[in-house]
């Protein structure tokens, strides 16, 4: 599906975002890039999202949101390690989003393109056309294997 | 009728006097082409379409972006008519381009990604949720002719 080249810039891309969590300390990557902007984004533009966190508490830069935001990147940024083997590495996140969490895949689509926003204003004018569709592939991946158990 | 807050008219208004029609319009276009390659297939007659390289400087690809971009300007200009702006040219883009209205929503993600690209921090989430409510207003009006 994703050529070797496409690969290469996912998991580069995502090592440049990685590396500076080691600068800065995970903690403050987390809190001043791309996730858990990401999901205020989707929330933002995309209020009908709000409706699966009604447990809990997800006004800005709440505890909640960042941890939230946190296991979402990690698990996007583990799987661009090997996206050969997403089926595998993502195993145990199907069960969970098809059994328990039964979020409507429509919303990795919304969230998806939240994520692209958010690189884009992080990497200005480094995230060219090719990164774009690079990323927007890969996501659209990690969403169709985390779906895979639905039915 | 669409109901348009303070702060969406502003940003609207701000977004558009920040932006160079000239450079955002064939962005926008061109990364449509290379993020979304079968929306190619309404621009067989532009030439080489190749490869990324031969779209982004492809001057018939960059001249359609440009014009885009100077029909969304009318959309700003008047927020509150856009239906009927764009009624002629939804008959168009339906009766004589044949374009699937899908794909006006790819370009409008595209064409976030290219402003938000270009804003950095300032593309706040409520900065992005007024620009998406925009182009959505927009998308919707360019499909609405269509039978």
């Amino acid at each position: 599906m994703l050529s070797k080249k496409q690969k290469d810039l996912i998991a580069e891309i995502w090592e440049g975002l990685i590396s500076v969590a080691d600068d800065i300390g995970a903690d403050a990557l987390l809190s001043v890039s791309c996730v858990p902007r990401s999901v205020r984004r989707m929330f933002a533009s995309y209020p009908g999202t709000k409706t699966y966190f009604s447990h809990l508490d997800i006004s800005h830069r709440s505890a909640h949101l960042l941890s939230h935001g946190k296991k979402i990147v990690l698990a996007i940024a583990e799987g661009a390690k090997d996206i050969s083997q997403l089926t595998v590495t993502l195993a145990p996140l199907q069960t969970l989003h098809a059994y328990q969490l039964r979020i409507d895949p429509t919303n990795f689509k919304l969230f998806s393109h939240c994520m692209l926003v958010s690189l884009a204003c992080h990497m200005g004018e480094d995230f060219t056309p090719e990164a774009h569709a690079a990323m927007d592939k890969y996501l659209s991946a990690f969403a169709a294997v985390l779906a895979e158990k639905y039915r | 009728m669409v109901a348009w807050t303070e702060f969406e008219r502003a940003t609207i208004q701000d977004i558009f006097s920040k932006i160079d029609y000239d450079v955002v319009g064939p962005a926008a276009l061109s990364r449509c082409l290379v993020v979304y390659p079968w929306t190619q297939r309404y621009f067989g007659n532009f030439g080489n379409l190749y490869n990324a390289a031969a779209i982004m400087g492809n001057p018939l690809v960059a001249k359609h972006g440009t014009t885009i971009l100077n029909g969304l300007e009318r959309a700003v200009k008047d927020m509150d008519n856009i239906k009927t702006t764009y009624a002629e040219l939804s008959v168009l883009h339906s009766e004589k381009l044949h374009v699937d209205p899908d794909n006006f929503k790819l370009l409008s993600d595209c064409l976030t990604i290219v402003v938000a690209a270009q804003f950095g921090k300032a593309f706040t989430a409520e900065v992005q949720a007024a620009f998406q409510k925009f182009l959505a207003v927009v998308v919707s009006s360019l499909g609405r002719q269509y039978h």
